[in-house]
């Protein structure tokens, strides 16, 4: 302390600044150290791991193999970028070379179809999952506060919703796609068939939580609030809005939670169930490629999995805060 | 005066697994317009079913409530209810559970500057004027109690109805809010019904005390009238002949007639005039 006090007093600097950011300091080290000695553990524990495990594609990849596979698939990517940029350049060349010799010429532009690269299956992974969950919500949160405010509609509903919730989403999908592909004949479809498939497989799985969970808020709400209401007269429009939404905006949120949770495992699983475009897809052909790399690709994969999963979760969390009128929780 | 609410034999059966349960037995009640009048009684002898049968809230077996010639079938904003916890929507500030109240209840009649002043009148009237943008989770117990009540006054109910509105609250409070409600009630001459467990407070209040025998099949054993003149002042009254007189009738309906046997304890039996009169 009293270096501090000698260092503060010839620099001029506030002492109760410097006190407090150095408490800040402490508080930030101590959330940051235990985090990271657990990570650092078990990267020792799974290097060493790897090391004694042997499979048929050579050595369990460890940490650095894995890091190193990040590198190689993001180097992929670039690579098919550029490519994929050169055939533009030149359909373009071609192009105005024939309008040149023939200005009544329709121009063709055709889509450049190389390999979907690791960060292509990540980006359509996070949009099948986005819109199938998006979708399931628009079905099942006013579906929800529909069943919360009718006792018979629940009790009509509630034998249906408890029978399909533990059946998993995988067993719809070959149900899914026939059915896609009998009703979805468009000669030319804004967006494939697989992505239909895997949305609508994600939307089957997240509905369930968070009709439950709406509906359960809903019937819950303070039976004082709801009197305060009827008292009131107000609209069945201004009842749900002032107060069944606000009462029930946890348990909404925690469906949604729930939900997107199960979407995305569902959605990797029904991926590489069905060879439809995505990260599951990605590591079914790396386990079909075999090559000596395949491993660690699996593995890196499994960790963006993993982050992007615990991403999804924060930012719906995130989206409840902002909502929430209570900011404490 | 002729009768501006009245509750005519009523009955209320509640359903329960084993059969019906009678809660109430013709119960009957007269109320002026501009009374104060209490409703006090043992716990659990029907006080609340009484109330929210007048507020529509309930729907009686037999009988039925008529208030202004026309009779009671829904719920309502002309006969607002004050609830023992206070029952503000707790993600609104005050003003904005006042306003609720307003818009729903003056929307043709006041323009948007209009229902401001009346929002502001009413919690002024209240006291609460200087945390009208406080949400219910950042003001006191007896704070939350006074927005509801100004919820409830802003809707320029033809009857207050309020269960227990000061029930929640320690006794400094409690006998703040009965002045808060005395001046109140001298500047707006409400008609209202308040169901109490506080003697002195039905006494205090009143222009009548309605006094409940004790369920099953509850009914109105005794009516009470106050005639202290207003306004009226708690310590003057203390020493008051009339004012002692009126709370040894309540107390002796209380624990005399309407003795609650399996409640009572040694303490209970031997109440005296100087003890606190709490029932319940
Ligand atoms: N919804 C209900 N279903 C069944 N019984 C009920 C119901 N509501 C009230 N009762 C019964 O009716 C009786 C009267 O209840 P009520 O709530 O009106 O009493 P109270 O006088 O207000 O009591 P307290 O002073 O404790 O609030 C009680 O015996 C209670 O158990
Ligand atoms: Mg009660």
């Amino acid at each position: 302390m009293t270096t501090i006090t000698r260092l503060t007093d010839r620099l001029m600097i506030d002492k109760s600044k410097v006190t407090s950011f150095l408490s800040w300091m402490g508080q930030a080290s101590k959330a940051l150290l235990l985090p990271v000695i657990g990570i650092t553990v078990f990267l020792v524990i799974w290097s060493i791991a790897a090391n004694s495990i042997n499979t048929s594609l050579g050595k369990f990849p460890g940490p650095v193999a894995v890091a190193g596979q990040f590198g190689a698939l993001y180097q992929e990517h670039n690579a098919e970028r550029v490519k994929a940029e050169a055939f533009y350049e030149r359909q373009d060349k071609r192009n105005a070379a024939r309008l040149e010799v023939d200005p009544s010429y329709v121009v063709k532009i055709r889509a450049y179809t190389g390999k979907e690269t690791f960060v292509d299956q990540i980006f359509t992974s996070l949009v099948t999952v986005m819109s199938g969950f998006l979708l399931a919500a628009v079905i099942a949160i006013p579906m929800g506060i529909w069943m919360g405010l009718s006792p018979t509609l629940n009790a009509a509903l509630n034998p249906i919703v408890q029978v399909f919730k533990p059946v998993s989403p995988l067993a719809w999908l070959p149900l899914v796609t026939m059915v896609v592909s009998a009703l979805y004949v468009s000669p030319d479809p804004m967006v494939s068939k697989s992505f239909i498939n895997s949305l609508l497989t994600v939307t089957l799985c997240s509905l369930w939580p968070m009709m439950i969970n709406t509906s359960l808020g809903v019937a819950n709400i303070d039976s004082d609030l709801v009197n305060v209401s009827r008292v009131l007269r107000l609209s069945p429009l201004t009842h749900v809005q002032k107060i069944v939404l606000p009462a029930s905006i946890p348990l909404i949120f925690t469906g949604m939670r729930l939900s997107l949770g199960v979407a995305w495992m569902v959605l990797i699983a029904a991926e590489m169930l069905a060879q439809n475009p995505g990260l599951g897809k990605f590591v079914w052909d790396e386990f079909q490629n075999g090559s000596s790399e395949s491993l660690a690709r699996i593995m890196a994969a499994v960790v963006v999995i993993g982050l992007i999963g615990f991403l999804l979760d924060r930012g719906v969390l995130a989206l409840q805060r902002w909502f929430s009128w209570d900011k404490t929780k | 005066m002729s009768t501006f609410l009245d509750i005519s034999n009523i009955d209320m059966d509640f359903p329960t697994p084993n059969g019906p349960f009678k809660a109430l037995k013709e119960v009957n009640l007269k109320i002026n317009k501009g009374e104060f009048v209490s409703l006090i009684g043992h716990s659990g002898c029907g006080k609340s079913t009484v109330l929210n049968i007048v507020a529509g809230l309930y729907q009686a077996t037999k009988g039925g409530v008529i208030l202004n010639s026309t009779e009671v079938a829904e719920p309502g904003p002309e006969r607002a209810v004050v609830f023992q916890n206070h029952s503000l929507l707790p993600w609104l500030t005050a003003y904005q559970n006042v306003e609720l109240a307003v818009k729903q209840v003056f929307q043709k009649k006041m323009n948007k500057a209009e229902m401001k002043q009346w929002i502001e009148h009413n919690l002024k009237l209240v006291h609460m004027d200087h945390a009208m943008h406080k949400r219910p989770s950042e003001i006191s117990g007896g704070m939350k109690q006074r927005v509801g009540i100004a919820r409830a006054l802003a809707m320029q109910p033809d009857v207050l109805l309020m269960d227990e509105p000061f029930g929640a609250l320690d006794a400094l409070t409690r006998a703040h809010m009965q002045d808060s409600l005395m001046e109140i009630q001298n500047e707006l001459n409400n008609t209202v019904i308040m169901i109490t467990h506080d003697v002195d407070e039905a006494v205090l209040l009143s222009d009548k005390i309605v006094m409940m025998t004790n369920g099953p099949a509850a009914t109105v054993g005794e009516i009470l009238e106050v005639n202290l003149p207003r306004p009226r002042a708690r310590l003057a009254l203390a020493e008051d002949k009339e004012y002692n007189r009126l709370r040894a009738e309540v107390l002796k309906f209380l624990y005399e007639k309407q003795r609650k046997v399996e409640n009572i304890n040694i303490s209970k039996s031997s109440i005296s005039d100087n003890e606190t009169a709490d029932v319940g």
